[in-house]
């Protein structure tokens, strides 16, 4: 594995920290849990982690709101959140990092040179292509050219949220900026992706881990996201599934079958298209997910979720137009029209019928008038 | 615009033009033609006769005591998918919503898993139905294209619909989109074959009803 900048062994920052060999195994336990592998790769993860060199990490954030990096320092101390802050060295986070200006950049240009070809690339946020790069600079710097010049040393490209994964809301219609997916962009090196608006900190910190553990990528689904938290729909593991069985559903937010905690797919959720961990991970510490608060699943880790019509409709309404479903109005005036040309081609077509039919009860007639 | 945003809001959007005007076409076409004049003077009055149709349409609905034996089993079949049908299409929640996102009406819906069993059991209706219009002699001469494609595209609606609410063979988005676009087939392909027979079958049968009844013949 590569190195960070210090050099050190995760095992020698563990011991540094205080952390115990018992609690260092419960947390990689709890990762390959997470992860789906089998139990005994707990603490074969443990072993590897414990004598691998800090990768090095460069986080970079683009078009975003930073909520993804709210999610992804987002800790319960102590928790095993922080461990990860251990267990890499994060040479280079423009958020976190307290230099500024050409410090800054000097970091960044130091740990890329330092680690060429072997650090880890994280992306925050959407990649604007509009006005030559304009929308998001820093530095001087478009996101676009700095992003173009990061990928070339990164061994790996994290992207993390739905921005950087599938372009986000930036990227939404009508994509004011021009941005971009990384994917978009960096097209020769190994990219994850973590999606989700924001992803939920363990499936960052999961995918980070296994990648530093095992040195390869993850087995990723056709939108290059871990099978392992992205295997399975929110509605497969939804607690509210059997209601869904049932056909008990939630009218609306605040009526009987809301406070029953029955399904809300009427009410739009996008649980049954909706691939990410939210069912079974949770959020806070594994606490709930927005769905046991009450609140339908909104898609977020999907490619394209704001555009995917309103949210509050249910996934089989007919998706009439790009900003929601269709109204009877609308499918009236839809029926009308279609109907009022295909009375224009019945009436045609009866009356070529009786012009046959008279030309064949009178052949006569037809004779003499073309005679 | 990903497959299924096209399935239901695109591909539904011209399904539901090309159903109604096919619709408008062929009813118009059909009721416009020239209807021969009968010179014969009525032998009820007119009042009667109308009611002699209506009775038809009741009459034809259900076996002849005669032939009970010979065609009860094959109308008990039909009964039995065309109820299934029904029940699935309008009784299952998901398709309630869709229907109410159309027409703004929604109503009580099955549980799901009753909405299953009644699937699996019109599906094997489905097949018993193929395989006695394949093995019945007449009837396999009496058959075209149009039974087969119209048997098959109703069919195609009923197994993607039973494979998306399975989750069978493709993630649900997929499988959730290529069911709508079988309906859309459905609705598309329906004006022109004999699928069309849900609009034709009342009136037709009350038009020779009504004739007979004009001659004094009971139907």
């Amino acid at each position: 594995m590569q190195h960070g900048s210090d050099n050190a062994l995760v095992g020698d920052m563990l011991r540094r920290h205080g952390v115990s060999r018992r609690a260092f195994i419960k947390f990689c336990t709890a990762a390959a849990s997470a992860m789906a592998l089998q139990p005994w790769m707990g603490p074969a993860m443990a072993e590897q982690l414990r004598l691998a060199p800090r990768p090095s990490v460069v986080y970079l954030s683009f078009q975003e709101c930073t909520g993804c990096f709210e999610s992804f320092t987002r800790s319960f101390a102590p928790t095993i959140e922080n461990l990860i802050f251990n267990v890499i060295s994060l040479d280079y986070d423009d958020t976190l990092m307290a230099a500024a200006g050409d410090a800054a950049d000097t970091a960044l240009t130091q740990a890329m040179k330092a680690n060429f070809g072997k650090y880890v690339l994280i992306i925050d946020g959407s990649v604007p292509t509009g006005a030559g790069g304009a929308y998001c600079t820093a530095g001087g710097k478009s996101a676009v050219e700095t992003l173009r010049e990061a990928a070339k040393g990164a061994a790996v490209i994290i992207c993390v949220g739905t921005c950087s994964s599938f372009g986000g809301i930036p990227f939404a219609d009508p994509n004011p900026t021009d941005a971009w997916p990384v994917t978009a962009i960096v097209g020769d090196k190994p990219i994850i992706n973590v999606s989700g608006c924001p992803p939920i900190p363990e499936v960052i910190t999961g995918t980070l881990l296994q990648y530093v553990t095992t040195g390869r990528l993850p087995d990723l689904d056709e939108h290059r996201r871990p099978k392992a938290f992205f295997g399975n729909t929110i509605h497969d593991r939804c607690y509210r599934r059997p209601f869904y069985d049932e056909g008990k559903f939630a009218k609306s937010f605040d009526d009987e079958g809301a406070r029953n905690g029955w399904c809300l797919y009427e009410l739009g959720c996008k649980g049954p298209t909706t691939y990410n961990a939210c069912a079974t991970v949770k959020w806070n510490g594994g606490t709930s997910f927005p769905i046991e608060s009450g609140h339908g699943c909104i898609g977020c880790s999907e490619p394209g979720f704001w555009d995917k019509g309103s949210l509050y409709s249910a996934l089989s309404t007919a998706e009439w137009e790009k900003s929601g479903n269709s109204s009877p109005r609308q499918v009236l005036e839809l029926s009308a029209g279609a109907v009022a040309v295909g009375g224009v081609i019945g009436v045609a077509s009866a009356g070529a019928g009786r012009l046959r039919q008279y030309r064949s009860e009178h052949p006569l007639d037809v004779e003499q008038e073309e005679g | 615009m990903d497959l299924l945003s096209f399935a239901r809001g695109l591909g539904l959007k011209i399904a539901i033009a090309v159903f109604c005007m096919g619709v408008a076409w062929r009813i118009l076409a059909f009721a416009l033609l020239k209807i021969r004049r009968d010179f014969n003077r009525p032998r009820e009055p007119i009042l009667k006769y109308l009611l002699g149709g209506l009775i038809t349409v009741g009459s034809r609905s259900w076996p002849h005591r005669e032939f009970i034996g010979r065609t009860g089993a094959g109308e008990a079949l039909g009964y039995s998918y065309h109820l299934g049908l029904f029940a699935v299409v309008l009784l299952f929640t998901p398709h309630i919503i869709f229907l109410g996102s159309l027409f703004g009406v929604t109503w009580p819906g099955l549980p799901s898993s009753i909405i299953t069993i009644i699937s699996v059991l019109t599906l094997t209706l489905f097949l018993a139905v193929l395989f006695r219009r394949v093995t019945n002699h007449v009837m396999r001469m009496l058959s075209n294209f149009d039974d087969y494609f119209s048997w098959f595209i109703t069919m195609l609606v009923l197994v993607t619909g039973l494979a998306a609410t399975a989750h069978v063979g493709a993630r649900y988005e997929t499988l959730l989109a290529v069911h709508i676009l079988s309906v859309d087939a459905l609705l598309i392909w329906f004006p022109f074959g004999k699928l069309m027979h849900a609009f034709y079958i009342f009136p037709s049968r009350a038009i020779n009803g009504a004739l007979l009844a004009r001659k004094g013949a009971t139907s």
